[in-house]
C-alpha cells in the first residue's frame, strides 16, 4: 500500500458537525414521551440548530442495540431517501463515539451525505440497567456471574476497579475527585438531573456502597432521554448556521481477548483501551498534551480512572495525585473532565450527552466553558468491549 | 450473618444458570453438579481455556477437551456488595464475591462467593479451596462453585 493510499485512510478534518441537540433531560420513569418519540425531538432539535430540514437527512447511526430503528424513524420524518443505516455491535456506551466514527466513514466512503448519529433511552419505559428481577435462566457469561449476585453493571465491574485499584495503589479520594468534578460541573448546567443537587466530600463519604469500592456516587444515573447530532461533508461545513466543528480522528475496538468471558481478559485492570487510545491519536496526529478537554464516560468513577490513563494523562501510579478536584473543573483545571456533569450528574444517554458537550466546547458555548478548547476529546464506555473514542477540533485544528 | 448458615451462600430466586442452546458450556454444567471442576484445555497444544469457546484460542483446533481441575486457586479480585440488584437479594445485607484465578489451570479465572462472615477483611492473593453448591431443589437443579478461605 503506498503512502497515498495510507494518508487517504482517515477521518481527519473530512467530517463535521454541524447540529446538536437533546430532550429535556428525566430521571428514570420522568419522560412524558415514549422512547421513540425522544428520539425523534433530538433529531429536530439538531435538524434545528444546524438550519437543516430533516427531510435532507440520509443515514441514521446509532448504538448499543438503540430499539429506535433507522427506517422506523426515516418514514415517520419523511426523510426523502435513506441510505447508511448503521448499527454498532456492542452493549454498553462502547459505541457512543463508534457510532460518530461509522457514521463519519459513510461520508467518506461515499455511502452517505448527512447522517444523524443519535442515541434515545428510557429506562422507566424499558428496564432499569441496575435492576434484573424477571429473569428465570441465564446462558453464557451471565451464567458464570449472576447466580452469584453478580448481576447489574455495578457488580460486573466493582471487581475489575478493585483489582486496579490493588495494582496501582489507586486511592479512594481519586475516584471520588471524578464525582465531584461532574456534580460540580452540573451546578451550572440547567439541563443536568443533578442541577441545584451539589455533592460535596462529606456527603460522598457518607453516601451508601453500591458494591466495594463504588459508593452511590460513583455509580452512573438511571435516565430518560434522547441526544442527537447531524454530521455532514467537511466541504459543506459552513453552510449551516452553527459554528462547524471538525472530527480529527476516532477509533474503536479492544486488545487481545478483551472479550474473554467470564472476567478472563489477560489485560484485566484495564478499561480495555491499550490498543484504541494509540489509534486515536495516530489518526488525529495528536498527542495527550493537546487536548484541553475530556468528556470520559463514567459508567463507574474507577473507569474514568482506568481510562484517563490509558489514553496517556498521567501514569497509573500517579492518579492520586492527577485525580483532584481542581485538576479537574472548568475553566483553568489541568484537564477539566465531563464539564455538563456527564453520566453520574446531567444525564445518562449512554454517554451520547458526553459527546455533545464536546461539541459545545468546541463551539465555546459548554455551560462550564474552558479556555483551551481547539481539541476535545470523547471516551466511550471504560472497560466493556469494544469501546471507542472521538477527538474534535475547531476549524484551526485542520 | 445467621441466614447464611443455610445450605446456600445467597437466596434461593436468582437467575438459574443453564447451558447455551449450543450446548458449549453443558459439561461445566453437569461437573459442577457431579462435584467435578471442568475447564477446558486444548488436546493440540496443552492451552487452558475458560469460558469455554468451540475453538482453541492459541492453535485453532476444535473443540479443546474438558479437563478435571482440582478446585483451589487465588483471589485474584473481589468485591462486597450492598445494593440488592434483584427481588431475592433485597433485607438480604452485604455479600462477598471474588474472582479465583487458577495457578495450575493456565491462570483461569472464575467468579464465585466468598463463603463465612460477609464482612470478613479480603486479601487479595489469599488462598482459596471451591465449595460445591447444589440447588437440588431448583427446577431444573443446578450446583455452583463457591470459594472458602483454606
Amino acid at each position: 500500500m503506498n503512502s497515498r493510499t495510507l494518508a487517504d485512510r482517515t477521518l481527519r478534518g473530512r467530517v463535521a458537525v454541524i447540529g446538536i441537540g437533546e430532550t429535556d433531560y428525566y430521571r428514570h420513569g420522568g419522560s412524558p414521551d415514549p422512547e421513540f418519540k425522544l428520539a425523534l425531538k433530538a433529531i429536530l432539535a439538531a435538524c434545528g440548530d444546524a438550519g437543516i430540514d430533516p427531510r435532507d437527512i440520509d443515514s441514521f447511526s446509532s448504538y448499543s442495540d438503540d430499539r429506535n430503528e433507522a427506517s422506523r424513524l426515516a418514514a415517520a420524518l419523511g426523510t426523502r431517501r435513506l441510505r447508511a443505516a448503521t448499527m454498532q455491535w456492542g452493549g454498553g456506551g462502547g459505541g457512543s463515539c463508534a457510532a460518530v466514527a461509522n457514521a463519519a466513514a459513510s461520508i467518506v466512503a461515499g455511502l452517505a451525505d448527512c447522517v444523524v448519529v443519535f442515541r434515545s433511552l428510557a429506562q422507566g419505559q424499558y428496564g432499569r440497567f441496575g435492576q434484573t428481577t424477571g429473569i428465570d435462566t441465564v446462558s453464557g457469561e451471565k451464567a458464570y456471574l449472576m447466580p452469584y449476585g453478580v448481576l447489574a453493571p455495578p457488580q460486573r465491574f466493582a471487581v475489575r476497579v478493585r483489582r486496579y485499584m490493588h495494582e496501582h495503589g489507586v486511592k479512594q479520594e481519586a475516584l471520588r475527585a471524578i464525582a465531584l468534578a461532574s456534580y460540580h460541573h452540573a451546578q451550572s448546567n440547567p439541563r443536568a438531573v443533578m442541577y441545584g443537587k451539589p455533592l460535596d466530600a462529606a456527603k460522598y463519604d457518607a453516601s451508601r456502597w453500591i458494591a466495594e469500592p463504588f459508593h452511590l456516587y460513583d455509580c452512573c444515573m438511571e435516565n430518560d432521554g434522547a441526544a442527537a447530532l447531524v454530521l455532514v461533508p467537511v466541504e459543506r461545513a459552513k453552510e449551516f448556521r452553527s459554528k462547524a466543528v471538525y472530527v480529527l480522528g476516532a477509533a474503536v475496538g479492544s486488545g487481545y481477548r478483551t472479550g474473554a468471558i467470564p472476567h478472563n481478559s489477560p489485560l484485566y485492570a484495564s478499561a480495555s483501551f491499550d490498543t484504541v487510545a494509540p489509534d486515536l491519536y495516530g489518526m488525529a496526529g495528536l498527542g495527550p498534551s493537546d487536548v484541553g478537554v475530556v468528556q470520559c464516560y463514567e459508567n463507574f468513577t474507577g473507569g474514568v480512572a482506568m481510562a484517563l490513563s490509558e489514553h496517556g494523562f498521567f501514569k497509573p501510579e500517579e492518579a492520586n495525585q492527577f485525580l483532584a478536584f481542581e485538576n479537574l473543573v472548568a475553566p483553568f483545571g489541568r484537564l477539566p473532565l465531563n464539564t455538563s456533569g456527564g453520566n453520574l450528574a446531567e444525564c445518562y444517554i449512554h454517554g451520547f450527552e458526553l459527546v455533545l458537550e464536546a461539541v459545545r466546547q468546541v463551539r465555546g458555548t459548554s455551560t462550564n466553558q474552558v479556555k483551551r478548547n481547539d481539541v476535545a476529546m470523547v471516551i466511550g464506555a471504560p472497560m466493556v468491549t469494544p469501546v471507542s473514542n472521538l477527538l474534535l477540533g475547531s476549524e484551526a485544528t485542520l | 450473618m445467621s441466614e447464611k448458615t443455610g445450605l446456600t451462600y445467597l437466596p434461593t430466586g436468582l437467575p438459574i444458570p443453564i447451558a447455551e442452546a449450543d450446548g458449549l458450556s453443558a459439561p461445566y454444567w453437569e461437573g459442577l453438579r457431579q462435584n467435578r471442576l471442568l475447564v477446558q484445555r486444548c488436546r493440540h497444544c496443552d492451552t487452558w481455556q475458560f469460558g469455554p469457546e468451540w475453538i482453541c484460542h492459541r492453535c485453532h483446533a476444535f473443540d479443546p477437551q474438558w479437563t478435571e481441575v482440582e478446585p483451589r486457586g487465588l483471589i485474584f479480585s473481589w468485591e462486597r456488595v450492598w445494593h440488592p440488584s434483584h427481588a431475592a437479594l433485597r433485607q438480604h445485607g452485604p455479600y462477598l464475591a471474588v474472582l479465583v484465578e487458577i495457578p495450575h489451570a493456565g491462570g483461569v479465572r472464575m467468579v464465585g462467593n466468598l463463603l463465612g462472615d460477609p464482612v470478613q477483611i479480603v486479601s487479595i492473593g489469599a488462598s482459596v479451596r471451591g465449595i460445591f453448591e447444589h440447588h437440588s431443589e431448583s427446577a431444573p437443579p443446578y450446583s455452583l462453585l463457591q470459594w472458602q478461605t483454606s
